[in-house]
């Protein structure tokens, strides 16, 4: 969404324009579903943290200052939201993401080379990320897809920072020794 | 913990200096600040080289899920300006048990359409009975 339009519309919204909050809402619905559907891993779930972030987001608007995106202030919001649910949810029951969902690429080929090379790896990496704890899979989302930023993460999820950097570096190793069982191997071969 | 300084050709000690500097690896690959031994050691191992290359293979593959956009009916979109109208926690709430609700409707339904069923054969076979015994 052009920037300036967004800006427009988030004015108009703080104002008390419901139309303008309406607007805002189906410009970036999907890209929030995503987001939540990746951190909870059940597409019923994932409506209801959807729900609740633009909740919140409505409540919270007339904070939002602008210093960040607004999709970036929606995912903080939506991490935030992902991450009390899944505390109710807990030890109700095992997370698992699963990965008979269609996508939609929003930006096609910008390097057919590079996409080529992806291909593979991207299908095996959704895999893997559903293998993974809630608490790993979270913070390697937020911050290797999202590009959250480790304090945004920590305050989102109420850890600290260190213990973000250490689930997330522990998420990217299980993450690599999936996708490159034979790495240790083939190092020592060298 | 074996000393980095140690010589000789051995993969023992290189092995356990892998595994003690592994997460740091996990994190050097976007530039995060490592201590002098990690930086030391990553400079000379083969081994913790080709897992840099992974990682920033991994990571390119993570950055590259960001243009993706799951399925979504745009129901969804209904759903969330509901909840947002005044009184939309009843909305909400409806939705949260529409899948339950559905069940039950289903089940009642099956109750209904058995009992209709079973009272029509009781008004058939009445019906029967009564005829023989006129005819009889």
């Amino acid at each position: 969404m052009d920037s300036d339009r967004t800006n427009e519309l988030v004015a108009a919204a703080k104002e008390g324009d419901h139309r303008a909050f309406e607007e805002l809402v189906r410009q970036t619905y999907a890209d929030t579903y995503t987001l939540a559907y990746r951190l909870v891993g059940d597409e019923e779930d994932a409506r209801d943290v959807v729900q609740e972030t633009y909740l919140r987001a409505h409540k919270g608007l007339k904070k939002f200052r602008g210093d960040a995106q607004l999709s970036t202030w929606l995912h903080r919001i939506t991490a935030n939201c992902a991450n009390t649910f899944l505390g109710r949810r807990g030890r109700h029951r095992h997370d698992e993401l699963s990965d008979d969902f269609e996508l939609a690429d929003d930006v096609p080929d910008r390097d057919p080379v590079f996409q080529a090379d992806l291909g593979d790896l991207r299908s095996n990496l959704v895999a893997a990320l559903t293998e993974l704890p809630p608490k790993l899979r979270t913070v390697v989302v937020l911050r290797d897809i999202y590009d959250l930023s480790h304090d945004a993460i920590a305050t989102e999820l109420d850890i600290s920072e260190s213990a973000a950097k250490v689930r997330l570096h522990r998420a990217r190793k299980r993450l690599r020794e999936s996708l490159y069982p034979m790495g240790e191997e083939q190092a020592h071969a060298v | 913990m074996p000393s980095e300084n140690s010589t000789g050709p051995t993969t023992a000690p290189l092995r356990t200096n892998c595994e003690t500097f592994s997460l740091q690896l996990a994190g050097a690959v976007d530039g995060e600040e490592l201590d002098p031994a990690a930086k030391s050691h990553f400079e000379t191992c083969l081994r913790c080289q080709a897992e840099l290359a992974q990682y920033k293979k991994l990571l390119r593959a993570l950055a590259s899920l960001r243009d993706q956009r799951l399925a979504v009916d745009d129901t969804l979109v209904n759903e969330i300006l509901l909840a947002l109208e005044p009184g939309g926690t009843v909305h909400r709430l409806q939705r949260l048990s529409s899948a339950s609700r559905s069940r039950k409707a289903a089940y009642i339904g099956g109750i209904a359409a058995a009992t209709a069923g079973a009272a029509g054969a009781l008004v058939i076979a009445s019906r029967l009975a009564a005829r023989q015994r006129l005819a009889s």
